[in-house]
């Protein structure tokens, strides 16, 4: 099924009899434990309104994010946001949309600096389980008239209803970046090497550590900051001189090629091995390495967001569920299953089951906006299926 | 402005509701003395008053979990109140409540500057959570301007902004976690010190619900280095349109300032003769922030003052010092007490589509001549967030309704140009019967289901935000 219209898609849900599978581009691999017909959001596209001078655009959920990206580049901006690009890492062959993007609240390296997807989500258009056409927010940066279902929608991976309009806050391309690299250090001393340089006021946009055997046998470290060409030229100086260790500064395109490597995982691609998207405090990642180590979990990994954001590919066929998420549930964070093969996909749920009463209130909002349980149903919020202990 | 009328029966057990709340609070903490609740009868929005049944000022977040629990019992009405700061009338009892203020809360129960987080009890005022953590060169974005007052709690409640949120967001963008009391005493953890919460992001809905889904007790707040120094230029011009054209300007550039503030001439006026700020006496005025180090904020001067210059402005002021910085800063910082002092007024907040600026400021000036108001502005121009100040006579009969009635407008002309009610102050009483201008019943329906979710029996602050006629199956 593919609406063309915002008015057909409304229709469509309120006639439907059958689950929907909700796809944008189809290129996050969501994992659907049940079945139900497929609808696609690429017919509701293109971009509505674009203002450089408000910094704001308006698009439809199905726009390619390239048709996006390749306009506000045109004006000299981007989504700040970084959204990682699926494709290479999952093996997909769809066209990533906006829509999708915004369900999955995807954000990259740079959410460090300046905040997550939802953080520039200005304002929805969404059809919700009965058919009925909501909108929330609007196409500015402040605005708290009524609850804000914006931010809710955003992550919500389609289950309280399907997107079909968006409105972002874009920013400017920064004249500059440049990347402080440095290989050989261990998980413990990057970590607390990238907390103290996110605690400078040198506005770092991006800090990642890419664990020993994933781009090279050594680990490396790398630190970003974008700017005006003067300050970036600063600031980069002043963190190589705060920062222990021989650095390597790479700048421009160069810079930026280190970071697109980051933000879509390519290391990670071409395989099949289960892969975790971990999300911790920045200073348990290394406590939570060294606990998988013990637990006899071998992984590669590459620790994003100033070792907030976990990349944990585990060797073997097992994701083993039970100990990865036991280990991250005891640091009070959250583990993702972003790539398995099959028969674990079938075995463990992709979201990581949280504590009674949010799974509760979730299951309410759930209830409430989608009553038949027909938009990707069982697709967020199922504790009950047993997982592997290990 | 209709309120629900109280629940008699509620009032008529307020002697077991002492009672039984005095069983878990100290004698000191529940207060239901007539002339001691009258503090807590309005908030900022003082037009409306009304005391509610006893007040109630909890320790920790077990005492508020048992204030919630007896009163979800009870079926009395509970109005979360942080320090009643609100302009929005979002703290107003009604007189069948049970006003429970987080004032008594205000320790810092965790600091981590590895992980850049402070973990505060919600009744911290917005600058003493700063104040914890600057000697230590950290501070929290978040900067409403009545910080040295407002709670955090309130802030969360309202989704708070501040006049440095064009680079820095508002609270929704730096709350990372919250303890949360349901009505029914529950009490429920959210998110954490991680950046992103599991599952569905409730936080970004319970931020900005106005104390309507639950009582939030302590918060995760996101803390940030401190930039190495700011630094202000003021740049007068004109006229309005020239002055919106600039700010255009400069966002389109690329540089994206801590802050752009706009007044205009009325409130240009008004602050200078009250504070001495020796202003130009122009159309419009612009102060313009930019941080970093001194060579970082000279090479954003250097492009900030190009295009100002481009649109010939009468005056254009470079600070040199801490003491001229602070001298720019000083008529903006005290716009509200000027215009306080000559009159009194109401405070709007709508935002607007930055570029559409110039033609909003053109109509308000029509509207505030066909009501016969004075209408002062000042603003945060970055984001589009409008501060009208209608100026009126409280004292004289049926000003206090025309100025309503201008404002009404006033916000209308917002929604019409594509922006919205309020940008950081809440709907609370004062916007509520306006909510119908922005959103239909449906997309109000969406809203109010998820209070049904948190609160099924809306008992928490229920009578604002929604319309009363369109809660009215609702609110029992």
């Amino acid at each position: 099924m593919r609406p063309e219209s915002e008015a057909e898609l409304s229709e469509l849900i309120r006639h439907t009899e059958t689950a929907l599978q909700i796809r944008g581009g189809g290129t996050r691999g969501a994992f659907f434990p049940a079945g139900g017909a497929v609808l696609e959001t690429g017919g509701l596209s293109g971009v509505t309104l674009y203002e450089p001078a408000a910094l704001t655009l308006v698009a439809r959920a199905g726009t390619p994010v390239a048709e996006i990206e390749a306009l506000l580049s045109e004006k000299n901006q981007r989504l700040a946001f970084e959204p990682m690009d699926h494709r290479t890492l999952l093996g997909t062959t769809g066209t990533p949309t906006i829509g999708g993007v915004v369900a999955a609240n995807v954000s990259g390296p740079r959410r460090v600096q300046v905040g997550a997807a939802r953080d520039f989500l200005l304002g929805v258009r969404f059809v919700d389980g009965e058919g009925h056409i909501i909108r929330n927010g609007g196409r500015v940066m402040k605005n708290v008239t009524g609850y804000d279902l914006v931010k809710l929608m955003a992550g919500s991976w389609g289950t309280l209803g399907v997107l079909s309009e968006v409105s972002l806050k874009v920013l400017a391309i920064p004249q500059a970046e440049a990347t402080l690299v440095l290989r050989g250090q261990g998980a413990d001393a990057c970590v607390a090497d990238m907390c103290s340089a996110l605690g400078t006021p040198y506005d770092v946009s991006g800090a990642v550590w890419i664990g020993p055997g994933v781009a090279g046998d050594a680990p490396e470290r790398r630190i970003r900051v974008e700017g005006l060409r003067g300050s970036v030229a600063y600031r980069i100086q002043r963190l190589a001189e705060t920062l222990p260790g021989d650095h390597s500064i790479v700048e421009g395109a160069e810079s930026a090629a280190l970071w697109q490597q980051v933000r879509d995982v390519t290391p990670f691609a071409g395989q099949e091995a289960p892969l975790w998207r971990i999300s911790v405090k920045p200073t348990d990642a290394p406590l939570l390495l060294a606990a998988l180590g013990r637990a006899g979990v071998a992984h590669k990994t590459i620790c994003d967001w100033g070792g907030g954001l976990v990349w944990l590919m585990v060797e073997g066929a097992s994701a083993r569920a039970g100990v990865v998420r036991a280990e991250v549930s005891a640091l009070g964070g959250h583990a993702t299953l972003v790539r398995a093969p099959i028969a674990q996909r079938e075995a463990v749920v992709m979201f990581h089951p949280q504590a009674a009463p949010l799974e509760r209130i979730a299951a309410g909002l759930r209830a409430r906006f989608d009553p038949r349980g027909i938009l990707n149903p069982g697709l967020m919020g199922v504790a009950a299926i047993a997982e592997p202990a290990a | 402005m209709e309120m629900p009328v109280p629940d008699a029966q509620v009032i008529s057990r307020k002697p077991e509701l002492v009672a039984r709340l005095r069983r878990v609070l100290p004698a000191e903490a529940v207060i239901d003395d007539p002339a001691e609740t009258r503090a807590y009868e309005c908030d900022a929005l003082t037009a409306y008053r009304c005391a509610p049944l006893c007040a109630v000022l909890p320790s920790s977040t077990h005492e508020v979990s048992q204030v919630l629990a007896i009163c979800h019992e009870l079926g009395v009405p509970v109005v979360p109140r942080g320090s009643g700061t609100s302009l929005a009338g979002g703290a107003l009892p009604t007189a069948d409540s049970v006003i429970l203020g987080v004032a008594r809360m205000n320790a810092v129960i965790e600091t981590d500057y590895a992980n850049r987080f402070i973990r505060v009890q919600t009744g911290r005022t917005n600058l003493s959570v700063s104040g914890a953590v600057e000697a230590d060169g950290f501070f929290y974005a978040p900067d409403p301007s009545s910080q040295l007052a407002c709670a955090i709690a309130g802030n969360i409640a309202m989704n708070s902004g501040g006049a440095h949120c064009l680079k820095y967001g508002v609270t929704t963008n730096n709350l990372l976690g919250v303890t949360l009391v349901m009505m029914d005493g529950e009490v429920v953890e959210i998110g954490g010190a991680h950046l992103d919460a599991g599952g569905l992001d409730l936080l970004g809905v319970i931020c900005g619900s106005e104390g309507q889904l639950g009582v939030v007790t302590e918060a995760t707040l996101r803390i940030l280095p401190k930039p190495e120094g700011a630094r202000p230029v003021l740049v007068g011009y004109d006229s309005n349109e020239v002055a919106g054209r600039c700010v255009s300007d400069i966002i389109e550039s690329g540089i994206l300032p801590v802050a752009i503030e706009f007044m205009d001439l009325p409130c240009i006026r008004a602050t200078d003769a009250f504070s001495g700020a020796g202003y130009p006496d122009c159309e419009a005025l612009l102060i313009i922030e930019v941080e970093g180090s001194e060579a970082e904020i000279q090479e954003q001067l250097a492009i900030i003052t190009a295009i100002a210059r481009r649109h010939n402005p009468v005056e254009l002021r470079e600070s040199r010092s801490a003491e001229e910085s602070a001298k720019i800063w000083l008529g903006r910082k005290s716009a509200f007490g000027a215009m306080g002092q000559i009159n009194d007024y109401m405070c709007l907040d709508g935002t607007i589509p930055v570029n559409t600026l110039p033609f909003v400021l053109g109509r308000i000036a029509d509207l505030s001549r066909e009501f016969g108001l004075d209408v002062a502005n000042v603003f945060h121009a970055g984001d589009g967030n409008m501060h009208p100040l209608i100026l009126f006579n409280a004292n004289q009969s049926g000003q206090l309704e025309l100025c309503e009635a201008l404002g009404a407008e006033i916000l209308k002309l917002c929604v019409e140009v594509g922006g919205c009610l309020t940008g950081e102050h809440g709907v609370g009483i004062e916007k509520r019967d306006l909510m119908l201008v922005q959103y239909d019943v449906g997309d109000l329906e969406a809203q109010m289901r998820v209070k049904d979710v948190f609160d099924p029996r809306w008992l928490l602050n229920p009578a604002k935000v929604f319309p009363l006629a369109v809660s009215a199956g609702r609110r029992g």
